[in-house]
């Protein structure tokens, strides 16, 4: 075991930078994608719950249908391939067909990660909107709500709350599967080991550095996202408004000319009289 | 008679084989108090409903002020903007504090300023009796209260007729009374109002005209001080036998 913490130690010595650019890129690419995945997720969601009836439009009902049509064959590609292989699809798919390059490592990364977070979202969000009451989106219609106003206001801020722990899962997902785009030549946290245990064989300390690496990440992914569900739930308590002091409500007894809490039960004991 | 604000011609509503109202024909004119009683499954409920087009009605006119409201083309959020709704299970949004609920409405919809929907909210949650309760979210107030909040929320908007689906059934006993009241202190303040309703004591007492439906249409309809006393339909007088036991 001594020799398990030498070597470790040399090897942060010389890489322990290295290994900290990779957890960097790791998160960010995590985080964006997360949230860019969120953002379509969503947008899908708003998109397929547009609602429609046979008195419609002929051409409202063939576009309606058509664009769920188009997010359902999204969801079922994205979700059914490996990303592994997503990441190689776009990378090289893309200058072969339009003759284009991708500028950057990074925009491709956030590319990918994202539409493959955005097809688990979409069904997430889809599942959030189902679990939130019909009455909700009746009460909104009654005011004279449309639909994208309901669901902006009213059932979408319910079903983020709802989806919180599918989010959480997803984020933490990607923080670890991001480790495929080194693939794609993707500088994260994996790909560091790949270049350290390549130029030191020293490949148990690495790989033990890395777990570390990457439990530390989710863990404090948990708990801020632990932290976050609290907040959305609103406060628990809440505090009585007095507008108007002629107006307390019953049970309560600091009005003019009633005395203290206290008036009733000295008087029921037979204390001073009124 | 005062000016008609509803018109109601002709309307049938059927799910897929089943139809639930049957060549529906009734007016509301301003002022008018109405209730709606009948048993369960006389399609009272979707009548609401149809009018405030939650549900499509597969046939028919529904004219307000005259403008027929089923045709294609038809401003809908202005109309249900301008006809409020209070449902039997509350339907306050769960995201919103008791104040946000009553602003929601009109600021979202009718784009007022946010000072001036707080203000207009606060007068209508003070109508109610609910302004102590202003910051609390409505799975912290009792089934009353939350009912308060709604016509607080659907007052809000100053609408021209508030349709009542059935808003005491789902409450507690020592709780029907709180909401009761509210609605006969709109109901004197001149508030024209459509109440499907099982309590018989409103619909004799407040509501100056009551419409008896079964089987989809409607049996019998007049004021309410004679229909509720004297009945000449035969299944409405049953139905009353049934109540009063």
């Amino acid at each position: 075991m001594g020799n398990l913490f030498t070597d470790i130690g040399k090897v942060l010595e010389k890489y322990g930078l290295t290994y900290l650019d990779g957890m960097k890129n790791t998160l960010i690419l995590a985080v964006v994608a997360t949230l860019i995945g969120c953002v379509i997720g969503f947008f899908c969601g708003i998109l397929q719950t547009i609602p429609y009836g046979p008195k419609d439009h002929f051409l409202k009902r063939f576009f309606l249908k058509l664009l769920r049509v188009i997010i359902r064959a999204y969801v079922e590609v994205f979700r059914g391939t490996p990303m592994i292989l997503q990441a190689v699809f776009i990378f090289y798919g893309l200058p072969y067909v339009t003759g284009i390059a991708f500028q950057d490592i990074w925009t491709v990364s956030i590319v990918v990660v994202s539409i493959n977070t955005g097809a688990y979202m979409t069904e997430s969000v889809r599942g959030g909107i189902l679990s939130v009451d019909a009455g909700q989106t009746e009460g909104a219609k009654a005011l004279g709500m449309n639909h994208f106003q309901t669901m902006l206001h009213v059932i979408l801020p319910q079903t983020l709350r709802n989806i919180m722990p599918q989010i959480g899962n997803n984020y933490i997902i990607n923080v670890k599967d991001t480790s495929v785009m080194f693939i794609i030549g993707f500088m994260e946290f994996f790909s560091v080991h790949k270049i350290v245990a390549g130029a030191t064989f020293k490949y148990f300390p690495s790989a033990v550095l890395e777990m570390g690496g990457y439990l530390l990440m989710t863990l404090a992914a948990s708990v801020l996202l632990r932290w976050i569900e609290k907040k959305l739930a609103g406060r628990q308590s809440y505090e009585l408004v007095n507008l108007d002091q002629l107006a307390t409500t019953a049970g309560t007894y600091n009005y003019p000319g009633k005395g203290s809490p206290f008036d009733e039960r000295s008087r029921e004991f037979g204390g001073e009289k009124r | 008679m005062s000016e008609p604000i509803l018109e109601i011609r002709h309307l049938s509503k059927s799910f897929g084989n089943n139809e639930v109202l049957k060549d529906i024909d009734f007016t509301v004119s301003k002022g008018d108090v109405t209730s709606i009683i009948g048993a369960s499954g006389s399609g009272k409920s979707t009548l609401l409903r149809c009018i405030n087009l939650l549900e499509t009605a597969t046939s028919g006119e529904i004219l307000y002020h005259g403008e027929n409201v089923l045709r294609g083309g038809f401003n809908q959020s202005a109309y249900r903007a301008k006809v409020g709704m209070v449902f039997q299970s509350f339907n306050l949004f769960n995201n919103m504090t008791v104040l946000k609920n009553c602003m929601a409405g009109q600021q979202i919809v009718e784009k007022v300023p946010k000072e001036e929907a707080k203000q207009r909210a606060l007068y209508y949650l003070d109508k109610v009796g609910m302004t102590p309760y202003l910051n609390a979210r409505p799975h912290q107030i009792s089934g009353g209260q939350k009912q308060r909040v709604a016509i607080a929320r659907a007052l809000a908007m100053e609408p021209e007729i508030l349709l009542f689906d059935e808003p005491t059934s789902a409450l507690d006993p020592e709780m029907v009374g709180e909401v009761l009241e509210v609605m006969k202190k709109l109901a004197e303040d001149g508030m024209t109002m459509l109440v499907v309703t099982h309590e018989m004591g409103f619909a004799k007492d407040v509501s100056n005209r009551v419409v008896y439906m079964a089987g989809g249409i409607i049996e019998e309809e007049g004021p309410s001080a004679e229909v509720m006393s004297n009945p000449k339909s035969q299944k409405m007088r049953e139905f009353l036998e049934r109540f009063l036991q």
